[in-house]
């Protein structure tokens, strides 16, 4: 798929703008700060509701306007489709398809994919397990739609069950509580946990060999990328793809781990423990890896959810590439290679300070962009 | 800002459920410009239903007297109980006209995380209802959401072990709907809880 319309109001620097684009590479060269990743930003918001770089909604609408909105113009195949989503901060978000309004927002999740790859990606190499466990869960959700639904399931029985074992640890030790109650959440717990961490090692197992594969065409043969699922259930766990064989293991495990847990009053098992384990060569990426070396490991995991979700999608579903400011940060022979890896995607929106940056093969149409303005350089 | 009483008004109203400040201060107005007669009927509905609904000491139900008009009527099956959260749920499953039993009303669900615990919920009633051996099925109708989920596991565990039948009404799609306007979770129960189909 690909997008032919882009079209903000009060959306970040922009009041106004309208771009047409085309199939092929499209790239947004303007100084820093005149708002190129707020273009793919918004285009990001049309495939996920969310930015990949802020948390709220507050950030996206312009400062002084009350509403932001995105219209996006999709063409699969060759059928046409019209999202426009507005978002009022403190609100949910209203969303229409070609033009007739849906109940909800989420309604929009599935019709644009998109996989973007951004400097801020480096935190999945470099940062804490939970940047990790989310840039599964957001694969997975645009995998499949349904696991919203999951994850939002998981974390609404995560707060129940540790606000109970707040509590329950002092009625517990004071002799009079029973834990009869706690016994319902942690089989809620084991249950969804299940659902999440079987999406994750399906996914895990489908993504490494990409990432391997990925890896050694960015860096040409820099050592091998391997990864690894660290589970809460621990070393010995029988980590396949099962719902009912890992349920009865979390449960397991979250008896095992009762005492620690009323101590503690925090659940210590289950999904939103989990670590994914980057390795180059012998060593983990974290604190082994130099700076280019998890540069190209970040962009190896974007490439790979790429050609997944190339592989497993419909036919006419291939995402919609972006890459944020990628190439400033590349030498001149693995800006080629990376320029070659892309070549064939349908559509690939890059952004770059200035033109030398872009790599011929992937300079279809330009676009200049200067203080919240686009024009197309013909 | 109003002066004096007519803010103390639209501060009221605004106090109830579903209303927000501009609802608040229609139905203020409204009031003020309405009949004295209408008002008065108003304020006399309101303090009688303070006055003398009560709640059935056996069901916990919404009545005017010690047992609702269902625990009254002879005519209904002692055999099988409904329970549900809310004295309004009691209502929803009356509509349907299908249900011939006894209800319980919990007053709840459990949420630890607005501290709401079995303690706090009509339970201890409920296992004294069922010692007395009338009692055969108990139908769990909580809201089909996570807390709901949980109360109604909480309490299969509980009665399981004295013999019963438990049922959970069945979760899936709306009558008369269409299966695309399904959101994926309601399709993703139906499909769990699908039957099979007899010709």
């Amino acid at each position: 798929m690909h997008l032919e319309l882009l079209s903000l109001t009060d959306f970040r620097s922009y009041s106004e703008v309208e771009i047409q684009l085309v199939p092929g590479g499209c790239a947004f060269v303007g100084p820093n700060g005149q708002g190129k990743t707020n273009l793919v930003e918004a285009i990001g918001y049309v495939a996920t509701l969310g930015s990949h770089r802020a948390a709220g909604d507050a950030p996206l609408v312009r400062l002084g306007a009350e509403r932001a909105t995105v219209r996006a113009g999709l063409v699969r195949d060759d059928r046409k489709a019209l999202v426009e989503l507005e978002i009022v901060p403190g609100k949910s978000n209203r969303a229409r398809i070609n033009r007739a309004d849906v109940p909800r927002a989420r309604e929009v999740l599935g019709l644009l994919r998109t996989v973007l790859f951004a400097p801020e990606d480096l935190a999945i190499v470099k940062g804490d397990p939970s940047e990790r466990r989310r840039f599964l869960d957001e694969l997975l959700t645009v995998q499949s739609p349904r696991m919203v639904a999951v994850r939002s399931e998981y974390d609404r029985v995560l707060k129940q069950r540790n606000a109970l074992l707040k509590t329950a640890g002092a009625t517990v030790r004071s002799g009079k509580g029973d834990l009869r109650t706690l016994e319902i959440w942690d089989s809620h717990l084991a249950s969804s946990g299940a659902d999440l961490l079987a999406a994750r090692l399906r996914l895990v197992a489908e993504l490494g060999p990409l990432v391997e594969k990925a890896y050694d065409e960015v860096s040409a043969g820099g050592g091998a990328a391997t990864m690894n699922y660290k589970c809460s259930l621990g070393p010995e766990a029988a980590l396949v793809p099962d719902r009912d064989l890992l349920s009865a293991q979390l449960l397991e495990a979250i008896s095992a781990a009762r005492s620690q847990e009323l101590d503690r009053g925090v659940s210590l098992v289950g999904p939103h423990r989990d670590d994914l384990v980057l390795q180059l060569g012998p060593l983990p990426t974290r604190g082994y890896a130099s700076h280019g070396e998890s540069w190209s490991y970040a962009l190896a995991l974007r490439l790979a959810s790429y050609n997944l979700l190339r592989e497993s999608g419909d036919t006419g579903m291939d995402p919609v590439l972006i890459l944020d400011d990628v190439f400033a940060e590349l030498d001149a022979e693995r800006r080629q290679r990376l320029a070659r890896l892309v070549g064939t995607a349908e559509q690939v929106l890059i952004t770059a300070a200035v033109p030398a940056d872009v790599p011929e093969e992937l300079a279809g149409a330009r676009y200049d962009v200067m203080a919240g303005e686009v024009r197309r350089v013909v | 800002m109003y002066e004096g009483i007519v803010q103390d008004l639209i501060d009221e109203l605004g106090r109830l459920p579903g209303v927000g400040p501009k609802s608040a201060q229609r139905i203020a107005f409204h009031l003020l410009s309405a009949e004295p007669a209408e008002v008065r009927k108003l304020v006399h509905a309101i303090s009688e239903v303070k006055e003398k609904i009560r709640f059935c000491e056996v069901c916990a139900n919404v009545t005017e007297d010690a047992l609702c008009r269902i625990c009254r009527d002879p005519r209904r099956d002692p055999s099988v109980i409904c329970v549900v959260e809310e004295a309004k749920d009691v209502v929803a499953v009356e509509r349907t006209r299908e249900f011939r039993g006894r209800y319980h009303v919990l007053g709840g669900a459990i949420s630890p995380i607005e501290g709401i615990g079995p303690d706090d919920l009509r339970v201890r009633e409920l296992m004294t209802r069922l010692s007395d051996g009338a009692v055969t099925e108990i139908i769990l109708a909580t809201d089909p959401n996570l807390e709901g989920e949980a109360t109604a596991t909480y309490l299969a565990r509980l009665i399981k072990p004295l013999g019963l039948k438990v049922t959970r009404p069945a979760s899936g799609l709306p009558v008369g709907g269409d299966l695309e306007y399904a959101d994926e979770v309601t399709l993703g129960r139906a499909f769990e809880g699908r039957r099979l189909l007899d010709v």
